[in-house]
């Protein structure tokens, strides 16, 4: 399977020069980029680990595409997200975010059904890779 | 500050109060000199007096009828601050390049209506005065309302900001469509079209207004069928998707019975029909701010007063009326769809429903600055007669935060709803790429969607099908104001 969570997850992935376009357009409406990873895409799981703190204050797409590649070579085998952050009153969260590197093999998720009364079924979403300790799942 | 109520002689007053009839106008319903307070509420009308009836006899006329009046004079006024409860009309002015019509803006005191009740607001401002008969036609353009009577509602349940952060999704417009046929269909086979549709690359699929719990498929059966199909969809793509159960029923009663259903499967999302009424709309609301369920409004029924511009009420109000009520999505137009929609009009209704502060746009059909005082925002949904081919229009129309629904252009597709679904999808991303490294969606647009469609059969078989089809037809409802060139 293809985890389809972010922007642009329905293209080929990008490559550095379309990942730089999208920086720069962040950057330049006033928005904090940041860099977070997982080895658990579980789609309820708002919480993927920070590469390092979002980069308030940097203001060259250079610099970012650099703490891309560096997160990209750390977890070469990780989900890999860029997001940037918009503080404007009234909105105060994300305005994009985008898979920028994953797994060579996606093994996708199963999904458990526990059968209740009146033919209601409780559902549970389940990564096979999460079955794994992490660090150790893709 | 408004005008003080002047001081009268006891003289006048005698006069003013004999047993009779008087002009609206001479009973207080016109003050030209009134300055609207920060506090009152304020309508703009559009009246078309009958023959022989002045516009500021007929705009003093809404504003009795629409507050304090009634047709004759009544001693108990005396009773009362009448002077404060009068409604004033303080301006009238001819409508631009129509004649026979005039916009007539009336000021109501804050006191005058019940805090966080629709309904209340509306039995006066709509309540008796549409079918009085020195107005051959009345339309309720604009209204706006004091951050203190804003701040009596609770508004959204989600708001478009938390509804993304709910679902994870950020930076391009949601995707939706209607099942279709919207009558017939059994659960199972319902359900078929729902999972087709979402495993294929929409964020939601939606009851249509009218599925409720007929013979051909009751509304259990229904339920366990979608949230069956969302479910195995999220897993099939790793990513939150919806579908909007409809608890439109009869009876709250059979609402709250149905919308609890729908929340111990685990629905991210419900339904309702604008039909249900105001005060049925605001128990949902409530009941989905208490159950954290994203709350999507159908305005079926809407067409019947909002098309035409000489009577009713405009979408434009009726959207107001909805971000207090407080909704979470609602159909606002498609501009380049098969229903009604100009664009700007169509912009209005999304400016007041998106926007923490709405300035005063002519163009957009927006007479009154309105501060929505931290109130929630509502997501538009854009749906009727829309397809890929058209994505650049849409995202250049309607912007990002939008639910873009694709009915029959998903379901309709060659190569299965699916398949659909996906070109959809793929039109929306790599539009939405382009747009923000720049390119210029109006006119690349097509072009943007044919490299697109390179590495995407689906969406050149969508392209292929339905690229050149348009409804291209004169909008009833448009702005009044044309933007003035100015010289520079």
């Amino acid at each position: 399977m293809r985890l389809t969570q972010g922007a642009f997850s329905f293209l080929p992935d990008l490559n550095d020069a379309q990942i730089r376009a999208q920086v720069q357009y962040c950057l330049g409406k006033g928005w904090a980029v940041s860099i977070e990873y997982t080895d658990d895409p579980h789609p309820r799981n708002t919480y993927w680990e920070m590469y390092g703190m979002p980069m308030f204050d940097l203001k060259d797409a250079a610099g970012v595409l650099a703490e891309i590649d560096a997160c990209r070579r750390t977890f070469p085998n990780h989900y890999v997200k860029v997001n940037a952050f918009d503080s404007t009153k009234g909105w105060e969260s994300l305005r994009i975010s985008f898979i920028v590197n994953r797994p060579k093999k996606e093994p996708g998720f199963g999904l458990a059904r526990v059968e209740g009364e009146g033919r209601k079924v409780r559902y549970t979403t389940r990564a096979y890779a999460a079955e794994r300790p992490e660090g150790e799942r893709y | 500050m408004g005008k003080l109520e002047s001081v009268k002689t006891p003289n006048e007053s005698a006069a003013r109060y004999q047993a009779g009839v008087l002009k609206y106008t001479q009973m207080g319903y016109w003050e030209p000199d009134y300055r609207p307070r920060d506090t009152d509420v304020l309508a703009l009308f559009r009246i078309t007096p009958q023959e022989g009836v002045d516009p500021e006899e007929a705009a003093a006329a809404v504003a009795g009828e629409s507050s304090t009046a009634t047709w004759t004079v009544v001693w108990t006024d005396r009773l009362t601050a009448c002077e404060r409860y009068r409604a004033k009309a303080y301006k009238v002015e001819p409508v631009p390049g129509t004649p026979g019509q005039f916009f007539a803006y009336i000021a109501y005191d804050l006191d005058l209506f019940e805090g966080g009740s629709i309904a209340n607001l509306t039995a006066s401002i709509i309540g008796n005065v549409f079918g009085f008969k020195p107005l051959k036609a009345l339309r309720l353009e604009d209204m706006r309302f004091p951050v203190a009577y804003v701040k009596t509602f609770d508004g959204p349940p989600t708001g478009i900001v938390v509804e993304r952060e709910r679902l994870d999704k950020f930076g391009r417009p949601l995707l939706g469509a209607t099942v279709k046929p919207k009558l017939g269909l059994s659960g199972k086979n319902y359900g078929r079209v729902v999972y087709e549709a979402l495993k294929g690359g929409l964020d939601f699929t939606k009851d249509d207004e009218n599925i409720n719990s007929q013979p051909f498929m009751h509304w259990r059966d229904r339920f366990l069928n979608c949230m069956e199909a969302v479910n195995r969809a999220q897993a099939a793509s790793g990513e939150v998707k919806g579908h909007y159960l409809n608890v439109t029923a009869a009876t709250m009663e059979d609402m709250y019975e149905r919308a609890e259903f729908a929340k111990e499967l685990g629905s991210a999302i419900v339904m309702i029909d604008l039909v249900i009424g105001y005060t049925a709309i605001q128990s949902m609301s409530k009941w989905s701010r208490r159950n954290d369920m994203i709350l999507h409004l159908h305005r079926a029924g809407h067409g019947t007063y909002t098309r035409q511009k000489s009577h009713g009420i405009s979408f434009r109000v009726i959207s107001k009326w909805m971000r207090l009520a407080g909704v979470d999505h609602i159909h606002a137009g498609t501009v380049v769809g098969k229903l009604e929609g100009d664009p700007n009009t169509v912009q209005g209704f999304y400016n007041v429903l998106r926007e923490e502060h709405n300035p005063v746009d002519l163009q957009r059909g927006l007479f009154f600055e309105q501060d929505w005082g931290g109130l929630r925002k509502v997501m538009p949904v854009a749906s009727g007669g829309i397809h890929a081919g058209q994505m650049h229009q849409l995202i250049h129309y309607l912007g990002e935060d939008v639910v873009l629904q694709f009915g029959g252009g998903t379901i309709g597709h060659p190569m299965g709803i699916a398949a659909g679904a996906t070109a959809n999808r793929v039109a929306l991303e790599a539009m939405v790429l382009a747009r923000n490294e720049g390119r210029d969606l109006w006119n690349e647009g097509p072009q943007i969607l044919t490299e697109a469609a390179r590495h995407c059969a689906p969406l050149k078989a969508a392209l292929d099908t339905w690229g050149e089809v348009t409804f291209d037809y004169a909008s009833t409802d448009t702005p009044d104001y044309v933007p003035t060139p100015t010289a520079s």
